[in-house]
C-alpha cells in the first residue's frame, strides 16, 4: 500500500495529460460550436484551420529562432502566436468572402454548406502540405519542465516522479485565459451581445439593427483565433503533423456534440469529458494499482482497457451514447 | 441520355484514349480500373446522398471492410494459428456479441429508472471484461505462431469472387448498426458517426494482427476467376501463338490483357448496378424516395416510414461501397491498411458524385471516370508542370521545395474543383431530371 | 372517435397547449376555431404525431395513440393536411397522389427488379384511382403538371385529394381555406361534405372563415390560450360571450376592467 505514490502516478499519467489534452479539445470544440451557432453549419474544415494556424505560427517561430529571438523559459511559439492568428484570420475571412458568403446570401441548406466546407478542407489541406509538407515538425523550445521529475523525487523522497511539462502548463494557462476572455467578450461587450442575439434569433437580431456582416466577420476572426491557439498548443504538447489535425475532427466534434452543439460551456465540458475518458481508458493502470494493492496481489498485466491505437473508439463510443440517450447533449445546445 | 451527356462521355473517353496513345496503354488501363472501382463506390454514395439526402462520410470504412472480406474469404487458412487461438477468438467475439444483446434486452425489458441504467452498465462492463479475458490470451497465442509470414488466422480459402458479395454484406451489417443509432437525428450527426466508424474500422484492421496481419500487410491474395497471372499467361502456347501472329510483345500484351479483363469485369458489375438502380428509381420505390427527399414531414404524414427508408438506402449504398472495396483488394491482390486515407477513399468519392451530378447515376459515372482520371494524372503530370514552371528559377532550396511538394497539388485541385462546381453548377455536369 | 384528455404541450416556458380536453365524434365534421396563438395547430401536430405531448393522452376508438409517429397513425386511418401546403414539388400532381396508398408492392425495392409485372398491374390500379380522385376534385387538367407549379388553392385541393387515396377514418384539415379564393373554397367545402356523407370520413377542420365553418361544421370547438373554451353549434359559439371576449383579446378586456376599477 502506497497511496502517495499511487496518487502521484495518477497525477502524472492521467490527470495532468488529461487536463492538457482536455484544454486543447475544449478550445477546438469552442471554435466548432461558435461557427455552428452563428453560421449554422458544422465546419469540417476546422481541423485544418487549426493545422493552418499552427503552421503559420511555426513558420514565424522558426524565423524568430533563426534571428535569435526567444521567450526565455517559455516556448517562442507564444511570441509568434499573434502573427499566426492574424494570418489565419485573414485566410479564413478571405474564404468567407470567396466561398461561404454566397451560400449565406442564398440561404442554402446547412448540409450544402457542410459539403462546401469539405471543399475548403481540401484546399487548406493542400496548401498546408504544399508549404510545410506532411512530415512531423517540432517547434517546441524553452524550458522542458516546470516541475522536473528528478527534482520532485529529491524534494519529496517518493519513488514515483511527477513531471509537469512547460507545454502542459502553458496549455492550461492559455486555455483559461482564452475561455475567460471569450466569456467576457460574449457577456459584456456590445459585439458579443449582438452575437448572442444573432445566434438566438437571426430575424429578430436583424430587425433590431444588428449588422450581420460584422457579426459573421467577428465570429470568423474569433474562430480562427481559437483554432490557431488550439492548434499551436496541441502541436507544442504532442507534435505538429498535418494529418493528425484532420483526425482531431472526431474528438473535437464529439466534444462539441457531447456538450451540446452551440453551447460554449458544453464545448468546454465536452472537451474534458472526451479527453479524460480517452486517457483513462487507454492508460495502463498496472503501476497505480500495484501501489495500492498488497504486494502478493500485484499484477503483471498492463490493466489497459484499450490500446492507445483505439483512442478514437473512446470518443466515438461516448458520442454514440450521448446521441442515443440525450441527443441535445449535456448542456442543451443550439444557442450561445 | 441526351446529346450533351453523350458529348461529355465522349470527351472523357478521349482522356483515356489520349493517355493510352500519348503515354501508355498500361497506365491508361490502370487509371481506368481504379476509376471504375471508385465510380462503383460513388454510385453507392450517390444512392445515399442523391436519392435520400443522407450525408455519410464513412466511405473509407466501408471500402476497407470490403477489403477485409477478401482476406477472410479468399486467403489461405493458417491452420496452426487457428488451432492456437482461433476458436478462442471466435468464442470471445460471440461472448461480446451476447453481452451486447443481453444489455439491449435488459434495456427493453426493465422499467425505466436508475436500476435499469445500472443493470445495463453492469452487463456491458462485465461483458467487456469477460470478452477481454477470453480474447487476449487467444490473440497472443494465435499471433505468436509464425509471425514473420502469417500470425493471422487466415481466410477460408474460397475463390476471390465469393468475397465480393461478402464484402458488400459486411459493409451492410456495419452500416445497419451505424444507421440504427445515428439516423433520425440531425443530419450532421450521421456525418460525424460515419466519420468515426470509418476511422475505427481502419484502425481495427491496422492493429488486429490476428485478423489480417495489420500493417504487416497480406500480399498473396489469389486473383478472382477468370483472371490469369501474367507470368502464367506468357507460358501458354495459344497466347504466344496469337501474340506472335500479330507481332506484339508478349510481356506488354499479357499485362494489358489482364487489365482489360479486369476492366471488363468491373464494367459488368457497374452496368448491373446501374441497371438495378435505374429500375428502382423508376419504380414506386423511387417515387417514394423522391417524396421523402422532397418533404420528409409530408411523406411521414402520408404513411411512409422515413427513418426506416433512410436506413434501407444507407445500408444498400454502403453495401455497394463494400462490394467495390472488395473488388479493389481482389485486384490489388493485397490488403495494405496503411493506404486507407479518408481524403482518397471518402472525400474524393464525394467530389466524383457532386461533379458528376448528384441524384443522377449517369452523372456519377461521368464524374467518377473524369475525377478518377484527373486524380491519377495530376499525380503524374503535376510534377512535370511544376518542373516547367520552376525551370527559370535558379537551383535553390525554394525550387527543390516546390518540386517536392508538387504531388500535393492534387488535393488543392480537387478542393478547387469541388468549390467551383458547388458554386457555379451545383447540380453537376449531368443534372438530375 | 378521437378523445383528447388533458393534453399539454410546452415549448420551454411557453404552454402552447395547456390542458386541452375534447372529443371528435365519429361521422362528424368538427370545426376547431380560435384566435391566433390559441394552440390549434400545435394540438393538430400532437394528435397527428408530429410532436410528442408533454403530458396527457390522445385516444382513438379507445386506444392510446399519444406519441405514435405520423406514419403509424396513417396506417390507423388518421390523416392530416398542412396549414402551408406540403406538396412533393419535384413530382407531378398525379404522382403526388399515387405515392399515397400504403404497402404498395412496388415500394419494395426487390419487386422493382424481380416482380415487374405485378408492380405494373398495381400501378395501373393506383393510377386509375388517382385519376378518379383528380376528377372528383375537378383538377384532372393538372394531372401532369409539376406540383410545385400549381396555385396555392390547387395545392390545398391536392392535399385533400391525397387523403382520398386511402380509406381514412379521420382527417385533420389545417386551414384548408388559407389563401384560397372563394370559388375554390366552395369546391373544397363540397368535397368535404361529399366525403363525409358518401365515404363516412370524420373531419376536424381548423378554419378562420366563419361562413365556411358555419356551412360545414357541427359541432364547433373554440380554443383559446391552449384550452377548450366552448363547444356547440356555429350559432351558439358565435353568440357565446366568452368566445367574443377571447377574440377581442382578454388583455384588452382586463385593461378595460382595471381602468374601470381604478377610475
Amino acid at each position: 500500500m502506497d497511496v502517495l505514490n499511487a496518487l502521484v502516478a495518477f497525477l502524472n499519467f492521467v490527470f495532468i495529460p488529461g487536463l492538457a489534452y482536455g484544454a486543447q479539445l475544449a478550445l477546438g470544440a469552442l471554435g466548432v460550436t461558435l461557427v455552428y451557432s452563428i453560421l449554422r453549419f458544422s465546419n469540417f474544415a476546422h481541423g485544418d484551420t487549426m493545422a493552418f494556424g499552427a503552421m503559420c505560427t511555426i513558420l514565424m517561430t522558426w524565423w524568430f529562432q533563426s534571428i535569435g529571438i526567444s521567450f526565455g523559459p517559455l516556448p517562442t511559439a507564444l511570441l509568434a502566436l499573434p502573427f499566426g492568428i492574424a494570418a489565419t484570420a485573414a485566410f479564413v475571412l478571405a474564404t468567407d468572402r470567396v466561398v461561404y458568403r454566397f451560400y449565406r446570401r442564398q440561404k442554402a441548406s446547412p448540409t450544402i454548406v457542410v459539403i462546401v466546407s469539405l471543399g475548403v478542407m481540401f484546399v487548406m489541406n493542400g496548401v498546408i502540405r504544399f508549404i510545410i509538407g506532411v512530415d512531423e515538425q517540432n517547434f517546441s523550445d524553452g524550458a522542458r519542465f516546470v516541475l522536473n521529475p528528478q527534482d520532485f523525487k529529491v524534494m519529496t523522497g517518493l519513488a514515483e516522479p511527477l513531471a509537469i511539462k512547460t507545454t502542459q502548463a502553458v496549455t492550461v494557462v492559455t486555455a483559461v485565459i482564452v475561455v475567460a476572455f471569450l466569456f467576457w467578450f460574449l457577456q459584456k461587450t456590445r459585439t458579443g451581445k449582438s452575437m448572442r442575439a444573432f445566434s438566438d434569433n437571426e430575424d429578430l437580431a436583424l430587425l433590431s439593427g444588428i449588422n450581420p456582416d460584422r457579426v459573421v466577420a467577428v465570429t470568423w476572426i474569433i474562430a480562427a483565433g481559437i483554432a490557431t491557439i488550439a492548434g499551436v498548443l496541441y502541436g507544442l504538447d504532442k507534435s505538429f503533423k498535418p494529418f493528425t489535425y484532420f483526425q482531431l475532427l472526431l474528438p473535437i466534434f464529439a466534444a462539441a456534440i457531447v456538450g451540446g452543439l452551440g453551447s460554449p460551456i458544453g464545448a468546454i465540458a465536452g472537451g474534458f469529458v472526451i479527453a479524460f475518458s480517452e486517457v483513462m481508458v487507454t492508460n495502463a493502470w498496472k503501476k497505480i494499482v500495484n501501489y495500492l494493492v498488497p504486494e502478493h496481489m500485484a499484477t503483471d498485466s498492463l490493466l489497459q482497457l484499450l490500446s492507445t491505437d483505439y483512442k478514437f473508439a473512446v470518443s466515438f463510443t461516448i458520442l454514440i451514447i450521448v446521441l442515443l440517450f440525450m441527443p441535445t447533449g449535456l448542456f442543451k445546445g443550439k444557442s450561445l | 441520355m441526351n446529346q450533351r451527356s453523350l458529348i461529355l462521355f465522349a470527351l472523357v473517353a478521349c482522356l483515356y484514349l489520349g493517355t493510352g496513345f500519348l503515354q501508355s496503354w498500361n497506365l491508361s488501363l490502370s487509371i481506368l480500373n481504379a476509376a471504375l472501382l471508385a465510380t462503383i463506390a460513388a454510385l453507392g454514395v450517390n444512392m445515399q446522398w442523391g436519392y435520400a439526402g443522407l450525408f455519410s462520410v464513412g466511405t473509407m470504412g466501408f471500402t476497407a471492410l470490403g477489403g477485409l472480406a477478401v482476406v477472410l474469404v479468399s486467403a489461405k487458412p493458417n491452420v496452426e494459428n487457428w488451432q492456437a487461438g482461433g476458436w478462442g477468438i471466435v468464442l470471445a467475439l460471440v461472448l461480446g456479441a451476447l453481452s451486447v444483446m443481453a444489455a439491449i434486452f435488459a434495456w427493453r425489458k426493465l422499467p425505466k429508472g436508475r436500476t435499469r441504467a445500472l443493470v445495463v452498465a453492469a452487463i456491458m462492463v462485465g461483458g467487456f471484461f469477460l470478452f477481454r479475458a477470453v480474447f487476449d490470451p487467444n490473440v497472443m497465442a494465435a499471433e505468436a505462431i509464425n509471425p514473420q509470414f502469417a500470425g493471422n488466422l487466415g481466410g477460408l480459402g474460397l475463390p476471390s469472387l465469393v468475397a465480393w458479395p461478402v464484402g458488400g454484406l459486411l459493409a451492410a451489417a456495419v452500416a445497419w448498426g451505424v444507421g440504427k443509432t445515428a439516423l433520425g437525428l440531425r443530419s450532421d450527426y450521421l456525418a460525424i458517426a460515419t466519420l468515426g466508424i470509418a476511422e475505427i474500422t481502419v484502425s481495427v484492421i491496422k492493429n488486429e494482427d490476428w485478423l489480417a496481419r495489420g500493417v504487416k500487410n497480406i500480399i498473396d491474395l489469389p486473383r478472382p476467376w477468370p483472371v490469369p497471372y501474367e507470368v502464367e499467361l506468357q507460358q501458354v502456347p495459344a497466347f504466344l501463338d496469337l501474340v506472335g501472329r500479330w507481332g506484339l510483345d508478349p510481356v506488354t500484351t499479357s499485362t494489358i490483357g489482364v487489365k482489360l479483363l479486369y476492366a471488363g469485369m468491373f464494367g459488368l458489375v457497374l452496368a448491373a448496378i446501374i441497371w438495378a438502380f435505374e429500375r428502382a428509381l423508376h419504380s414506386p420505390w423511387g417515387r417514394m424516395m423522391r417524396a421523402i427527399r422532397d418533404n420528409e414531414v409530408s411523406a411521414a404524414a402520408m404513411g411512409k416510414d422515413v427513418t426506416g427508408r433512410h436506413l434501407q438506402v444507407f445500408v444498400l449504398g454502403s453495401a455497394v461501397i463494400g462490394f467495390a472495396g472488395a473488388m479493389m483488394t481482389s485486384m490489388d491482390g493485397q490488403l495494405t491498411p496503411g493506404t486507407y486515407n479518408p481524403l482518397r477513399f471518402t472525400f474524393l468519392v464525394w467530389v466524383m458524385v457532386i461533379v458528376g451530378g448528384s441524384g443522377n447515376n449517369w452523372g456519377t459515372v461521368l464524374g467518377g471516370l473524369l475525377i478518377g482520371w484527373l486524380w491519377l494524372v495530376v499525380e503524374n503530370v503535376g510534377p512535370n508542370i511544376m518542373g516547367l514552371l520552376t525551370a527559370p528559377l535558379p537551383d535553390s532550396w525554394l525550387k527543390a521545395h516546390l518540386l517536392g511538394s508538387a504531388e500535393h497539388m492534387r488535393l488543392l485541385t480537387m478542393g478547387v474543383i469541388l468549390l467551383l462546381v458547388m458554386r457555379f453548377s451545383p447540380r453537376g455536369l449531368i443534372p438530375e431530371k | 372517435m378521437i378523445v383528447v384528455e388533458d393534453l399539454h404541450r410546452h415549448f420551454g416556458g411557453f404552454r402552447a397547449v395547456d390542458g386541452a380536453s375534447l372529443t371528435i365524434k365519429t361521422g362528424s365534421i368538427t370545426g376547431l376555431i380560435g384566435p391566433n396563438g390559441a394552440g390549434k395547430t400545435t394540438l393538430f401536430n400532437v394528435i397527428a404525431g408530429r410532436l410528442p405531448p408533454t403530458s396527457g393522452r390522445v385516444l382513438m376508438d379507445g386506444e392510446d395513440i399519444s406519441g405514435l409517429p405520423p406514419h403509424v397513425l396513417f396506417h390507423k386511418g388518421l390523416l392530416r393536411t398542412f396549414q402551408i401546403a406540403h406538396e412533393f414539388g419535384s413530382m407531378t400532381v398525379r404522382e403526388n397522389l399515387m405515392m399515397v396508398p400504403p404497402d404498395q408492392a412496388g415500394e419494395r425495392i426487390w419487386n422493382s427488379w424481380f416482380a415487374r409485372s405485378r408492380v405494373a398491374a398495381e400501378e395501373k390500379r393506383i393510377r386509375q384511382k388517382a385519376d378518379e380522385v383528380l376528377d372528383f376534385l375537378t383538377i384532372s387538367h393538372l394531372a401532369d403538371q409539376k406540383a410545385s407549379m400549381i396555385s396555392g388553392g390547387q395545392k390545398k385541393l391536392l392535399e385533400l385529394g391525397r387523403t382520398m387515396m386511402v380509406d381514412a377514418k379521420i382527417v385533420f384539415l389545417d386551414e384548408v381555406g388559407a389563401g384560397v379564393n372563394r370559388t375554390l373554397l366552395n369546391t373544397i367545402g363540397d368535397a368535404i361534405i361529399r366525403l363525409n356523407k358518401e365515404r363516412g370520413y370524420t373531419f376536424c377542420v381548423i378554419e378562420h372563415d366563419m361562413d365556411f365553418i358555419a356551412r360545414l361544421c357541427d359541432p364547433v370547438i373554440v380554443m383559446a390560450e391552449g384550452r377548450v373554451l366552448a363547444e356547440g353549434t356555429a350559432d351558439e359559439v358565435k353568440n357565446n360571450e366568452r368566445v367574443i371576449e377571447a377574440y377581442l383579446g382578454t388583455g384588452l378586456k382586463n385593461k378595460v376592467k382595471e381602468a374601470a376599477s381604478h377610475g
